[in-house]
């Protein structure tokens, strides 16, 4: 390169001050803007939600569209086929598949989201205190999760189904019973991890109390984890959900869930398979979704595993 | 002495989601026998992905050889297939990097993780391998070499896990030695012990060793010749007295500043203020101009040529032009100095 | 080593010692007496037979009877099963359901460390994304949904395999695979985001610097660590499979042990119920002491007292 053009007057001294210096890094984005930046380039993940909303809508109202009742029998409109009157077909006892499909959306949905939601309560509040308690406390605490979690989820559930009424809330408490702790146990992982940073102990040193410490700090700190978490219970309560139908502890007829609709249309499989497709082609979408989009947020929030 | 390896207009660049990053660019340097090349320079200025690329250790992609040339032995590496690597790898360069607790297999045995290089490139046999092994572990100074040799890894401390690694390095007798860092992770008695290692190595083989560090302390004491990186670039070159005496670059000013010195009375640090500069858009001119107190107009616009003060020393600053201002180096960068 | 196992061996049997409690104590709150559902049978023959079966007891005692029992490995006789004890409806089945349990284990532990290390090193490569979309499907779709898509492609449609029983290898094919899968698609995940760690780390560069070839370098520095993680999931992928076979094996009517407490639950055959949960966790609870052995032998890190260092 040649210099020859460079005038003499170029060579006057200039003055940045300190703000100028500083500008010329690259712009800083907050983590959350970060993470939502993150988010939105993982297509699979917006459609996940699109999928989700779209469940949510229908389980709402999808009873509806058809003019259908999910629980009318008529023995004389048994197992048809999908028709212009009935969309899904009809079952057996000559229900309405259609709205049978969407009604039992509502119940696996709810199972599932009450059960996430409860396990998140219960876990979150547990693994916080224990984390931030410590010592003792966390000791004992932590043992309880431990025998709670040495038998089998899933025998747990079946156990408590075999002693209990059958029906919706049954359902749900079986399943939290022991479902918190995994959350409890991500959440304490967090808080430990967050207790020994700075900006905690400069909270406690300017006089905040534990509480304030606990709600303000470390809560919206770990809120990542914990979204993360919750989002990859969803499918797995609706799958316990169906797995738990589908042995015939599930909600009590006429009620149905798409675990008890797979569950009744394993017996004509062999002649009648659209009956098993539709309850179980919307399981495996639901679960499919919220695991993408439990994915997509991990990718999002922890830069680390962004590669 | 001869000539083990010369750089030659390297620019490396990084693909990433937020665009290209030019990580090193027009980067030239040389290496000889028996000599050690300091590269200076803080995070993020590009030296570590020098020297990685002299291993051709990076992943491609997401980096990238946008130009220029590395030769060793006068033999171009650049285009030089994996397979051709293996064979240089280990036996003509050996690599220690930087945080000894990682850089060994934590599930396999010191001895073997130094003897794998000699049983691929020496054809030796597990017997004569091992042997090797104990003698090396005896050179780096490891005591009890019998009982280490089947150690693991955590068996050992930071210290020794080091010279593990410098074991491993020079098990195949390379003529170049390239060390990222290779002090930073230890305690500064430990420091001090591997520094010393490593000069003494030198002096029995000839080894051509390129450093890499921010500290100038090691440089003070390992170094012959100084390369002080910035932004990518290589700004300012010489032999260890010219950068510490005649420093000729405001950065090396900058670098000299922010030193401690134990007899400085007033025991203030200067730092440089600022950031580095964005390497996915770097700047046209002068990488340092935005944090350099004696910026001018042109440095903004056009980078400068390197401008030799000696047989030895070259610097790429504008303020070496007969046209510009007269500036004299800050005095406090050589207050108690090793004078 | 001795002292270690000894010490995890207590802890078993502590854990057991609760296990049988509670699941002694939730069968006597469970609603109806076991011969509820043989409303026919006469007063004075449900007399007898409760005295037969011991339930005229106090609580405590049958309480007391039951855990000696359970020492001595005998659960005692099934209430619906005329004439079979618990010990010899498992000795029965259990076979059957370890048979597919071991084949299931096998499937998901191979397939699933080769897909992870093959997503790891295509990484964000074609292959990445072709494995990753199969282990998201394979989390998301239940075990027994796909059980039925096997059966009916495979058994009903194209006629390859049987349909049920437990007759043959040929019979095991599609159970074992559909226990296999949502397993399968963790481990693979799991693989692959510890083998990418891996190949990042600084002892991978260490061996590339050494002049190891790739494939040396992946196998022998690599896999080897990466594969640790998986090790510690067996547990779990033994739970995964064992209650995966409760329904597996009712789908594919095979006459494994999942299917007979199944069978026990629908029945409420609580001898049943109580012997098979707590042979379930005899089983569950040593699968997980062998687990941790294997571990420590594998990473020397892990002093087998149980305590990792540094």
């Amino acid at each position: 390169m040649s210099h020859k053009q460079i005038k003499e007057s170029d060579f006057e001294a200039i003055h940045y001050d300190d703000s100028d210096a500083e500008r010329i890094a690259g712009e800083s984005t907050s983590f959350w803007k970060d993470a939502w930046r993150r988010f939105k380039q993982n297509k699979l993940a917006i459609l996940g939600i699109i999928v989700i909303v779209l469940l949510g809508i229908m389980s709402l109202t999808g009873t509806l569209i058809s003019g259908q009742n999910y629980s009318d029998n008529n023995l004389m409109n048994a197992n048809q086929s999908p028709s212009w009157e009935h969309w899904f077909g009809t079952d057996n006892l000559g229900r309405d598949l259609f709205a049978r499909t969407w009604y039992g959306a509502r119940i696996s949905l709810f199972i599932g989201l009450t059960a996430a939601f409860i396990d998140l309560i219960i876990g979150v509040i547990w693994g916080t205190v224990a984390g931030y308690v410590g010592g003792r406390v966390d000791e004992y605490m932590m043992r309880i999760a431990d025998i709670l979690s040495g038998v089998p989820y899933l025998l747990v559930v079946i156990l408590l189904m075999v002693i209990m009424p059958q029906g919706l809330w049954t359902l749900i408490i079986a399943m939290t019973i022991t479902g918190w702790i995994g959350m409890a146990r991500i959440v304490r992982g967090e808080v430990l991890k967050l207790k020994s940073e700075e900006f905690i102990l400069a909270s406690k040193s300017l006089g905040a109390n534990t509480m304030r410490i606990m709600t303000k700090h470390l809560v919206p700190n770990a809120i990542g984890a914990i979204l993360v978490t919750l989002t990859l219970t969803i499918p797995n309560a609706i799958f316990t959900e169906a797995f738990l139908s589908f042995l015939g502890l599930g909600v009590p007829a006429p009620q149905a869930s798409w675990g008890t609709m797979t569950s009744d249309a394993l017996a004509s499989l062999r002649y009648y398979p659209y009956q098993l497709f539709f309850p179980a082609f919307f399981i495996c979408l639901t679960m499919l979704a919220f695991n993408v989009v439990g994915d997509g947020m991990r990718d999002a929030l922890d830069p680390k595993d962004r590669r | 002495m001869k000539k083990l390896l010369e750089v030659n207009n390297l620019s490396i660049s990084f693909h990433t989601y937020g665009g290209e990053v030019q990580a090193v660019r027009d980067v030239n340097f040389d290496l000889h026998e028996g000599e050690t090349l300091a590269i200076v320079g803080e995070s993020g200025s590009g030296k570590s992905v020098t020297v990685q690329s002299i291993m051709r250790l990076l992943s491609m992609p997401p980096g990238e050889f946008k130009s220029g040339s590395i030769l060793m032995n006068g033999e171009d590496i650049v285009h030089k297939t994996e397979k051709e690597m293996e064979n240089i790898r280990g036996q003509e360069m050996g690599m220690i990097f930087q945080d000894p607790m990682t850089s060994l297999n934590p599930t396999m045995k010191v001895g073997r993780q130094i003897t794998e290089g000699l049983i691929k490139h020496q054809n030796m046999s597990k017997e004569e391998a091992k042997e090797r092994g104990l003698e090396l572990l005896r050179l780096v100074g490891i005591p009890n070499p019998e009982r280490r040799i089947n150690q693991y890894p955590h068996e050992y401390s930071g210290g020794m896990r080091q010279r593990a690694v410098i074991a491993i390095a020079l098990s195949c007798d390379p003529k170049i030695l390239i060390a990222d860092e290779p002090t930073t992770a230890l305690d500064v008695t430990i420091q001090a012990q591997i520094l010393e290692l490593l000069r003494d190595i030198q002096s029995k083989r000839k080894t051509g060793i390129v450093l890499i560090t921010h500290d100038l302390g090691v440089v003070a004491n390992a170094a012959d010749r100084v390369a002080v990186m910035y932004g990518g670039k290589i700004v300012e070159t010489g032999t260890v007295d010219e950068i510490f005496y005649q420093p000729k670059h405001p950065y090396t000013w900058g670098l000299l500043g922010s030193m401690p010195k134990v007899d400085d009375a007033k025991g203030d640090l200067q730092s440089i203020p600022g950031s580095p500069p964005d390497l996915k858009d770097p700047p046209k001119g002068c990488p340092f101009a935005a944090r350099c107190p004696h910026a001018m107009k042109v440095c903004d616009q056009h980078m400068p040529d390197y401008i030799e003060s000696s047989s030895t020393q070259k610097t790429a600053c504008w303020l070496l032009d007969e046209r510009a201002p007269k500036v004299a180096p800050p005095e406090n960068i050589f207050a108690g100095g090793d004078k | 080593m001795l002292k270690y196992i000894l010490k995890r061996l207590v802890y078993i049997v502590v854990s057991l010692f609760f296990i049988v409690t509670i699941t002694f104590f939730l069968m006597q709150a469970a609603p109806g007496g076991p011969f509820t559902s043989e409303r026919k049978v006469p007063p004075k023959i449900e007399e007898q037979l409760n005295e037969a079966y011991g339930l005229n007891e106090p609580l405590y005692i049958q309480y007391k009877d039951y855990l000696v029992n359970v020492a001595k490995w005998d659960f005692g006789p099934s209430f619906k099963q005329k004439g079979q004890s618990v010990n010899s409806i498992i000795n029965r089945s259990f076979p059957y359901s370890l048979i597919l349990g071991l084949e299931a284990i096998f499937l998901a532990l191979s397939i699933g460390v080769f897909l992870g290390v093959f997503a790891a090193l295509y990484h964000n490569k074609f292959g990445d994304y072709a494995a990753m979309i199969f282990a998201v499907l394979g989390i998301s779709v239940p075990s027994f949904i796909l059980a039925t898509i096997l059966q009916y492609i495979f058994a009903f449609k194209l006629q390859m395999l049987p349909v049920a029983r437990f007759d043959s290898f040929a019979h095991s094919i599609l159970p074992a695979i559909a226990l296999a899968t949502t397993p399968l698609a963790f481990i693979a995940r799991l693989m692959r985001s510890s083998m990418l760690d891996v190949l990042n780390s600084d002892y991978i560069k260490t061996a590339k610097a050494k002049g190891l070839s790739g494939r040396v370098t992946i196998y022998r520095h690599g896999i080897r660590n990466a594969i640790l993680p998986v090790i510690s999931y067996i547990g779990p992928l033994v739970i995964a499979i064992l209650t995966g076979s409760f329904i597996i094996e009712r789908i594919f009517a095979i006459p494994g042990l999942g299917n007979e407490f199944v069978e026990s639950i629908t029945n409420r055959d609580y001898t049943v119920i109580m012997g098979t949960t707590v042979f379930f966790s005899v089983l569950l609870l040593v699968s997980i002491l062998i687990v941790d052995i294997i571990y420590g032998l594998i990473d020397p890190r892990i002093k087998i007292t149980g305590k990792k260092e540094d």
